[in-house]
């Protein structure tokens, strides 16, 4: 498959009115946010920023509520208390969603019956995107050649790549991804690092929650780390890893008491 | 860019949703052949040239209706099997707006459908009418009433599906309550409850909607005159709608 640098085609043409240089480079705040699963306490307290430039990794074990706090960050789930905000505002106040926020939630967020074309065109009318910009993202992914194809028919790797795709419609400044290198090859996990750290180099916030800290040593330069809902660290790469002998022993040593199961 | 999005918006993505599935297309392609083939089985087998042959030949649309009924459903549950209500919601926040976008769009769609589902088993059970038996017309009193009121019938009970599927989300459970409610509540309202009998979603459509004599009866049981047939069951969609709306806005997604 043909795949081309995201550096190339991301200076293209960003959404007409909406362009680079009107970014008020909105910030990720997130405020003693709180939200609770029957007798679960998935997000508990929880408070951290992410801010424009870098990528901030949003790191933590299975369960962690990563992905909870992420749901609460686009509205799609009411936090108990605390707050979500994105550039001050929640995100149910933003006049044109995705064009400030885009979100890749999990592998599939679309219909299989539903072509990858048609499906972001869909999205695109929902903001008033001008339908070129499906094709540009089409092509940004690599997925020009199968955007006819049912999305049922995608790998897995393709579907993340749809994800993204439909993350990048609006050319929002503010991009929030759960797990995304989930489902790629070695070659599309390279992809979508290079993409996310050109992404804030361009002064876009990339918040990226993941449970490889592997993965993170080499995408992120900030790191919010949790477990059971609460903030374990806020701090960068380069002093989480001074903590300890690596990276990863650092992490694990900050984890050791709210990991429910870990071979001795 | 300024501004907000709107219910225009809103609107042109629930259609593209909704034009882009294929089985969109072959549902509403079978529920139209439905009509015409049942209509003319129950034309060509007509010995009784006093009967109401405008509702004989409309006699399909009680058993094709269920297809635009689960149509409708899966038009709101499949967003939630296949987690497309994540990116719909990401796009318009505004929920409310969102179920109002999909009930116009689908309703315009299953009205466009339903109609000419009507119309053309009307025109099928009339020309498959044996040779003798005069065929209704549609500038006979009350004729073109019943049959535009059928094709109408598809639509709102197409909305009651969409509204059952905001609500419950699980796409069996849905299609069970539709099918439960509009069919076989009927069966049962009939035997044990007769005084029901008129406003059950079935009975309203073959009962009221697509008769050409207002306000028929079977034995003590008067059903609903056409325009209080199409209001009650106008008044189950909107409930249905009323209550899926609520209830997107008040859930985690």
């Amino acid at each position: 498959m043909r795949r081309k640098t995201p550096t190339r085609e991301m200076g293209g043409s960003p959404v007409p009115g909406g362009g680079r240089g009107s970014y008020r480079h909105p910030m990720i705040e997130v405020r003693e946010l709180s939200k609770r699963y029957g007798a679960t306490i998935a997000v508990d307290r929880l408070s951290f920023d992410a801010r424009p430039g870098a990528v901030t990794g949003f790191l933590g074990p299975n369960g962690a509520g990563k992905s909870t706090t992420m749901r609460m960050l686009l509205g799609l789930d009411e936090p108990d208390s605390g707050q979500a905000l994105i550039g001050g505002r929640r995100y149910r106040e933003l006049p044109w969603p995705l064009r400030e926020v885009g979100a890749l939630l999990e592998a599939r967020a679309f219909h299989p019956g539903r072509s990858a074309r048609d499906h972001l065109a869909a999205l695109a009318a929902a903001n008033g995107i001008p339908r070129p910009r499906v094709e540009e993202v089409l092509g940004l992914v690599g997925l020009e050649a199968v955007a006819g194809r049912r999305a049922g028919t995608l790998s897995l790797g393709m579907g993340q790549r749809l994800g993204i795709a439909a993350a990048l419609l609006g050319d929002p400044g503010v991009l929030l991804l759960d797990e995304p290198v989930n489902g790629l090859d070695p070659e599309g996990i390279r992809w979508m690092r290079t993409l996310l750290r050109s992404l804030a180099a361009e002064g876009r916030v990339v918040l990226v929650s993941s449970h490889l800290i592997g993965e993170m040593a080499l995408t992120a330069e900030r790191l919010v780390v949790v477990a059971r809902g609460r903030l374990l660290a806020q701090t960068s790469v380069v002093e989480l890893s001074a903590r300890s002998a690596s990276l990863e022993e650092a992490f694990l040593e900050l984890t050791a008491d709210a990991v429910e199961f870990r071979a001795r | 860019m300024t501004g907000h999005y709107r219910f225009a918006h809103a609107a042109r993505m629930e259609w593209i949703k909704l034009r882009s599935l294929r089985s969109t297309w072959w549902t509403l392609a079978v529920t139209v052949a439905a009509a015409a083939a049942i209509a003319v089985a129950v034309g060509v087998n007509t010995e009784d040239a006093t009967a109401d042959l405008t509702n004989n030949a409309l006699a399909g649309i009680s058993v094709g209706l269920l297809l635009t009924g689960i149509l409708g459903v899966l038009t709101a549950t499949s967003e939630h099997s296949s987690g497309t209500i994540r990116s719909t919601l990401a796009a318009i926040p505004n929920r409310p707006l969102v179920l109002a976008a999909k009930a116009a769009v689908f309703g315009a769609v299953a009205l466009v459908a339903g109609e000419a589902a009507s119309f053309v088993a009307f025109f099928a059970g009339r020309a498959a009418l044996p040779a003798g038996v005069a065929g209704p017309a549609l500038g006979q009193p009350g004729v073109l009433r019943a049959v535009a009121l059928g094709g109408a019938g598809y639509c709102l009970i197409g909305l009651l599906g969409l509204g059952l599927g905001a609500v419950v989300r699980h796409t069996p459970v849905a299609v069970g309550l539709l099918v439960g409610g509009v069919y076989v509540v009927a069966q049962l309202g009939a035997a044990l409850a007769p005084v029901l009998m008129p406003y059950l979603p079935i009975a309203i459509v073959a009962n009221s909607l697509t008769v050409v004599q207002a306000g028929m009866a079977i034995g003590d049981v008067r059903f609903l005159s056409p325009w209080a047939g199409l209001g009650a069951l106008a008044a189950y969609a909107a409930l249905a709608l009323a209550a899926g709306a609520w209830l997107l806005a008040e859930r985690d997604a």
